[in-house]
Parts: structure tokens; sequence; C-alpha cells
């Protein structure tokens, strides 16, 4: 089963394949264990002729043992789960480490807008950029994700980063990944957010750092100090890197137009 | 008989006995084994449609936007041509949901089962509010019909998901879906009230219409965990119905409950919702394990394995369930520290449910067991409710839960779980109760052969899901191939919707037999299965007002094989000692 993961390429991705392998392998055994007695059971006292069943009520300690037992292997089992949740938990959801690279995402119905802070890495300054979409990092920084939501619910999710994180209307919610594999990764949306949600993704891009450099150059270079809210900018933004747009862009039509237009089509 | 005995007996036999005319016997009817069979009806009606629906997702997901062969009738805007868009899977994966949970698993395991037994298993002859209990079907039918009729508004139906989270099930615009969702919320509101007035009655019946001599820890467990389930649902069920007048009013009336915009938050429906959900699921589990629990002590002839000490632990998970919501929402923007708290709860509901599967295992230890139609389902229900429990463990670690949350591995999971428990479990109380209920035998080979070949397509269908779940795919997605990772699970996605139709098709030798055996079935005795609960003490079919006598009671529900008994069973109602008791019968 666990060959299906797909490759992982994130730091903590590791942390948390082994704890799937850990669970794995421990309710795989407790799950044998309990069907194979099970089996044997049906095997063993099969109803035959001249052998009645044991009067056994099990409300003695000493019959009660046999499945307290059991039981208490169970708790220890679950403890030690919790143990190992609880340290990868930290690890992935406690204090991030510090940032090299900021990036805002904001889900709408049904794209997810990237933003960047620009050279000065400063929020809401001129030379902010936007994407749609596209989210490009160099390998092996820090790279954290402000998460926000225009309308409903969605879901980032990383499969190959083993990231996944709502984003809520109302909430900046943060996230974090430090990509060990250069590469082009899926970012679907995870949480049913409308006719839409199925095909709503986004790619990562995750650059060497010669690359990334590069790809920087070029953004900030074609664009110098263009407001990120300004309108025209996006469009650009959007021809020039977004190549991979869903050619079911809402942003600017109206949900229903929208539909319209995808029914005729 | 004791002057206390007596006492009782009187107050509970004035009954009176008048033929009533057809509609008040089988339509407006106080009987609680009529109401059963409406609830039971309405359930399978609604199964009916609950597997269609999954029927037509599953076709959709393994060849995307072809036509769903039987399903060209469907106009449009629904469906093109029996081809789909992808609101019309969401209204379907939000109707599936909510069909199965609230109009199939409570109906016919709660509904149908309780009602047919309770008062039959504590020796009354009929619930303690007969007319509180029509007012419940008939509440549940209105629900029924509300459901039926919000697919056909303009608009269509609800399409946010059977949690319905807001934003997207608070505003119109966000789906498009109008009066349908509105409607989905009254149906859902009402069903809650029917299962109240339900739960009410079950409770009150169990605690206070037993037959003399029957003591609380002389209840056969079906009873014990049907209160239980009652109690789960009462207190559970109150901050959801806020939670729904909230979100019905924020559609409506235009407040912000749960809209950042003007000061609300989404996160506040997901609280309630859940607080409710997860005793929810205990409430369609337990009568379900109290069904399994029945079978395997008569099938095994032994009593059930620790009956006090399933008791206390169904309570302590009972218990627990209260505390393990948040599980629901480690990754939805909740404090990261309230994961690990709530991950560990959730971990250790372990505990308890292994005391329970381990005693119902332990109980097949020594026993003679006779694998009938009924054992079976009761068997096949137990070994595949044990790897929706362990799976249940990888959901609960919070960590784990980041990557599988809203995958189909979560599907994979609570199918196993609600698939054994309903379908499983609700076949098995069928097969073994079906000679109470309509006095004839359900035909034995035809069973065997439905049950083998529910058990293998239903394996087929849903272990393969686990595999599409960790390759990352995402549930409630309309359209696998839009995504380049997912490519290489669309053989799965393939298999799975051919085990899926082979499993649909497997249930025709169930309705082969239920309607052949309703009509010429062999006659069954009082007592086919040579079982010790007070309902095998009726006639079979029980009449109006259940038992000649008022039963009275002198043991423990499981006294199979005891020590110097010749026969190996011992109704709980037989006075004699196991020897005389063997004259007798
Ligand atoms: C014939 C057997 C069944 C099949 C083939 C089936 C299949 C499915 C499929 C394909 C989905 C949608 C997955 C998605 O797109 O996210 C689904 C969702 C669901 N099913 Fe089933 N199902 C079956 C029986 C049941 C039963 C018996 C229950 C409960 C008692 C149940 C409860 C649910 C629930 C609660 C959902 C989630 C709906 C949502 O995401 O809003 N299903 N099922
Ligand atoms: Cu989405
Ligand atoms: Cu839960």
């Amino acid at each position: 089963m666990l060959s299906w993961l797909p490759e992982n390429v994130s730091t903590y991705g590791a942390d948390i394949d082994s704890l799937f392998t850990l669970i794995y392998y421990i309710t795989g055994i407790a799950f044998l264990l309990a069907e194979g007695l099970l089996l044997l059971f049906l095997l063993l006292y099969r109803r035959r002729q001249g052998h009645g069943a044991t009067y056994v009520a099990g409300d003695r300690l000493g019959e009660l043992a046999w499945v307290l037992v059991p039981c208490a292997l169970v708790l220890a089992l679950d403890l030690w789960i919790d143990a190992r949740g609880a340290e990868t938990w930290a690890k992935v959801k406690g204090s991030a480490p510090p940032a090299d690279v900021r990036v805002r995402v904001v889900g709408k119905q049904f794209n997810w807008e990237v933003f960047y802070p620009g050279p000065d890495g400063v929020w809401d300054t001129a030379d902010d950029r936007r994407l749609e979409n596209e989210l490009h990092v160099p390998v092996g920084k820090v790279v954290e994700v402000l998460l926000e939501s225009q309308d409903v619910i969605h879901s980032f999710f990383l499969p190959h980063l083993r990231l996944k994180q709502d984003a809520v209307p109302g909430r900046k919610i943060p996230a974090w990944f430090v990509a060990t594999k250069p590469g082009r990764y899926e970012i679907p949306c995870a949480e049913l957010c409308g006719f839409g949600h199925s095909g709503m993704k986004g790619w990562l891009t995750v650059h060497t750092s010669e690359e990334y450099s590069a790809w920087v150059q070029r953004q900030w270079a074609t664009f110098p100090h263009a407001p990120a809210t300004a309108p025209a900018v996006p469009r650009l933004a959007r021809t020039q890197d977004a190549t991979q747009t869903k050619e079911r862009d809402s942003s600017d039509s109206s949900l229903f137009l929208e539909r319209r237009r995808r029914e005729r089509g | 008989m004791s002057d206390a005995v007596q006492a009782k007996v009187a107050e509970v036999v004035p009954h009176v006995h008048e033929e009533p005319s057809f509609w008040r016997r089988y339509v407006f009817s106080t009987d609680h084994k009529v109401i059963a069979k409406q609830y039971l009806t309405l359930g399978l009606l609604w199964a009916l449609a609950g597997g269609l629906m999954a029927y037509m997702m599953r076709w959709q997901l393994a060849w995307p936007e072809t036509p769903v062969p039987l399903f060209r009738w469907v106009p449009e805007p629904f469906m093109y041509d029996g081809a789909m868009g992808p609101e019309f899977y969401n209204a379907l994966v939000t109707l599936h949901g909510t069909i199965m949970v609230f109009f199939v698993a409570m109906p016919v395991l709660l509904a149908a089962f309780g009602n047919f037994l309770i008062p039959l298993m504590v020796g009354a002859q009929d619930m303690a509010f007969p007319r509180l209990n029509m007012l419940s079907v008939w509440v549940f039918a209105l629900a029924s019909l509300v459901l039926f009729v919000s697919f056909f508004v303009p608009g269509g139906a609800a399409s946010a998901g059977w949690t319905g989270y807001p934003p997207l099930s608070a505003r119109v615009e966000y789906t498009g879906v109008g009066w349908g969702l509105n409607l989905w919320l009254l149906a859902l509101a009402l069903e809650f009230a029917s299962f109240l007035m339900g739960g009410i009655n079950f409770l009150t019946t169990a605690i206070n219409l037993r037959a003399p001599g029957l003591s609380m820890f002389r209840l056969p467990l079906f009873v014990w965990m049907q209160m239980i389930a009652a109690v789960l649902f009462m207190l559970s069920v109150g901050p959801l119905i806020a939670g729904a007048i909230m979100l019905l009013m924020d559609r409506l009336l235009g407040t912000t409950f749960y809209l950042p915009a003007g000061g609300g938050d989404p996160l506040l429906w997901q609280h309630l919702f859940w607080f409710f959900g997860h005793p929810e699921v205990y409430v369609i589990l337990l009568p379900g394990l109290g069904i399994v629990l029945e079978i395997i002590a008569v099938f095994s002839r032994k009593p059930v394995f620790a009956y006090r000490g399933i008791i206390y632990a169904t309570i302590i998970a009972g218990i627990l369930s209260f505390i393990v919501w948040a599980h629901h929402q480690f990754i939805s923007g909740i404090d990261p520290r309230l994961a690990m708290p709530f991950s560990v709860t959730t971990i250790l509901i372990s505990v308890p449910f292994a005391f329970v599967i381990f005693a119902m295992i332990a109980t097949l230890w020594k026993g003679s067991i006779h694998l009938t139609t009924p054992m079976l389902f009761a068997l096949g229900t137990l070994a595949n409710f044990i790897l929706g429990g362990v799976t249940g463990i990888f959901n609960g670690s919070a960590p784990v839960d980041i990557y599988i949350h809203d995958t189909y591995f979560v599907v994979a999971h609570f199918h196993y779980t609600l698939f054994s428990i309903t379908v499983l479990g609700g076949f098995a109380g069928l097969y073994y109760w079906f000679p109470k209920m309509f006095g004839r035998l359900l035909h034995e080979t035809l069973g065997k052969v439905h049950f083998w070949l529910t058990i293998v397509f239903f394996n087929s269908a849903f272990i393969p899901m686990h595999f599409v779940g960790v390759g990352g795919m995402m549930r409630r997605i309309a359209n696998p191939l839009q995504y380049e990772f997912l490519q290489p699970l669309q053989p799965l996605n393939v298999w799975i919707t051919v085990s899926v139709i082979l499993l649909l098709l497997s249930q025709i030798p169930f309705v082969v037999n239920f309607v052949w055996s309703l009509v010429a079935g062999v006659q069954a005795e009082r007592n086919p299965w040579r079982a010790n609960t007070l309902e095998w003490s009726a006639p079979s079919p029980p009449p109006h007002g259940n038992f000649e006598t008022v039963p009275v009671v002198y043991r423990g529900p499981y006294e199979y094989s005891l020590p110097g008994s010749v026969q190996d069973w011992l109704p709980q109602d037989c006075e004699a000692s196991p020897r005389a008791a063997a004259a007798r019968a």
C-alpha cells in the first residue's frame, strides 16, 4: 500500500511518511492477528455433532484477562503512536523555521493567486507581484506560505510535499515547506469549493538556486515597479507566467456568466 | 407472582383490541411493528436511491464525462444526454452522503430495528408513547418528501457536501444552488425532530416498560446499544440544530454568522457540525454492533463474552466521542496546539472499541458456531468493521492526517465502518429477524449467495480505494483525469467502478429472496433460531399487543449451553430449571 505514496520531495515529508509506515505496521499486525483469530475460531469451533459449546460468560477476572490484556496492549501501542505523532506534529506545525522566501497564496473560486513581496521583501509595495496558479521556489530553502481565501474554504494541497492546509476566508494561516528536489508539482485544491473545485489546481515549480535567481531576474526585470493591485499587471503577469493557467479562470467574470459560457462550450 | 409484579402486569395489560381499518392498520398505525416496517420501507427505498447515486458517481470517476448507462433520460441541466457536469457530481456526492447517513442508516438501524425490537425485547405491548411514535415516522416521511423535492427545484439539489461547510453553503452565489440547499437543511431539521421523538420513546420504553423481572442488566445488549445511541443523539444534536438555524438565517435573512465579511466565522459551523458528527457516527454504529452481538451469541450457542464489560466500554466510548470532534479539523485553521489533544483522545477511543471487538471474538471461542446467513452477515460486519477501525488510527494521527485528510483514504475508511455497519449489519439483522417480522423464513441458500457476492465485491471495490487515497486522490472531485499526478491511479478507479457495479448487481438475490419469501417463504415458528430473548416468545409475527400473556423474566438474555442443561438455550421467560425447560420445549 505504501508504494502508492507519491514521491516525497519535502524535508518533513519523510517524517510524516515514517509515521505513516509505523502506523501501517502496527495496525497491520493488529489487524492480521484479530482477523486470524476470528478465522481460527470459525474453523476450530464450527458446529459438530455431539460437541456443544462451553459456557463461558467472561464475567470473572480470570476470563476477562483474555480481553483486558490485549486492550492494555492496544493502549500501549496507541500511546506510542501518540508520542511519535506529537513529535512529528511539533516539527511540522510547531514553530516554523525562519523563512527564506515568503509568499501569500489566496484561494478563490477557482484559482490560486500567488503573491510575492518582491525584492524589497515588504508587502503592499510597488514591487509586489501576482501570479495565477504558479508558485516558484528555490530548492532547499524555507518557504513560508500565508494562506487566505477570498470567498469559500479551499485547501492548499501539495501531495508531493505532504502539505495540506485549508485556506479560510477571514483568516491568514501560515504554512511552510522546504522542497528537496527541483521539478514541477501540482497544487490541487482539496476542499470542495464549488462547481469548479474539480480541476482547481496550480503548479509549484521548484528551481535549483541558479534557476531561481534567473527566474527572479526575469520577473522583476520585465515588470519594474508595477503595483500588485493595478488591474493591468495581473493580466500581463498571467500571460507571461501562468502558462498553465486554466481556461476556467473566473476571476473577472461572475460565476453565472462563467457557468453559461461553460455550458455553451 | 409477587404483588409488585402483579401490579406491574395490571398496569400494562389493559389494552383495547379492536379490528382497525386498513388505514389505521398499515398507514396511520400506532403499532410499533408497523411503524418499524414503515421506517424499513422508506430506508430501503432511499438505499436504492443512494446506491444508484454511488453508481453514477463511480461511473463518472472511471470514465469522466461519458454517458452513464441507464441514465440518459435525466434532463438538462443535470445531465447532458447521460453525461454529467461537475455541478451534478457535487449534488450527487452531497445527497449520497446525506441519504446514506440520515435516510438509510438511521431509519433502518435505529428506527426500524429499534422500533420493532425494543418493545418486544423488554416484553412490552408497544412503545411508551405510541402516538408520538406515529408522529415520528410521519415527520420522517415529511423529511423524505422535502429531500426528494429538493432535487427538482430550480438551481438543483444541495451541492456543498454532506457536511455543508459555509461559506460555500451560506450564500447562493457560491454554488448557484438556491432552494435545493434550503430544503436540504429543512429535511435534516425534520429528520432530527423525528429521531428525537424516537429516542425519547426508546429510552422511556426500555426504562419504564420492562417486563417483571427484567432488570437493566438482564436487557439484551441490542437494547443497551439503542439506549446509549439515543442518549448520544440527544446530547449532540442540539448544537447542530442551532448551527443549522444560523446557516438558514445566513442564507435567507442575510445574517453573517459564518461569513467573515460580516464578522462571522466559517469554523464555527465546523465545530458545531462535528460536535454532533462524531457522536452521530456512533449513533449509527451502536445499534449495528447490538445486532451483531445478538446474532453472534445465538449462533455460537454461548453467552456474549463480558456482557457488562461491553456496556461499560460502550458508555466510555460514548463519553469520549464528545471530545474528539476536532479530529475532522486538524488542518482547518484551528490553533495547531489544539490538534494533539484531540489526536490523543481520538486514538484512545480505540481502547473501548477494541474491548468490544475482542469480546465478540472471544464469544466465538469454544462455541458451537452455526454459519447461517444472519451469522455470516454478522461475522462479515465484524471482519470488515475491524479494517475501518484500524484505518481510523491513521486519520486520528494528526500528522498523517495532514496528508490523507480529504483524500480517498478517508472515503475508504468511513465506508469500511459505515458500509459494514449499515449494509452488512443491516442485512444480518434483516435475515435474523425477518421470520419474526413477517412470519416467514428467508431462503438460506439465496441468502448465502447474496452474502458471498456482497463481501467479495465490497472488498474488491473498497480495498483499492485506500491505495487511490494513499496516491493522493482528493475526495469530492468530479474528474480525476484533470490532474497529472492522478493519471497512474486511473486503472484502479476503473477497477473500483467495475466492482461497485457488480456489488450493486449482487443485491438482486436479496431483492428476489425478500419478495419471494414474503409471499411464499416457509412459515416461521415462534423461535426458529432457538434464541433466548423475549421477542422469540411472541408469535411470529407478533399480533397487535405482542404477547399472549405478559412475560416474566427469570434470567439474563444469553444463557446458552448452560452446564447441566439438556437443551442449549434457556429463554429469559422460562420459569423452570434447565431440565424442566427441556420438557417444556
Ligand atoms: C454501494 C455502496 C457504496 C458506494 C459504491 C459508495 C460510493 C461513494 C462514493 C463514490 C462517494 C463519493 C466520493 C467523493 O467523490 O468524495 C461516497 C461518499 C460518501 N458515502 Fe458512500 N458509497 C456506498 C455506500 C455508502 C453507505 C452505506 C454509506 C453510509 C451509511 C455511505 C456514506 C457516504 C458518505 C457520508 C459520503 C461522503 C459524502 C460527502 O463527501 O459529502 N456510502 N460514497
Ligand atoms: Cu476546491
Ligand atoms: Cu469523528
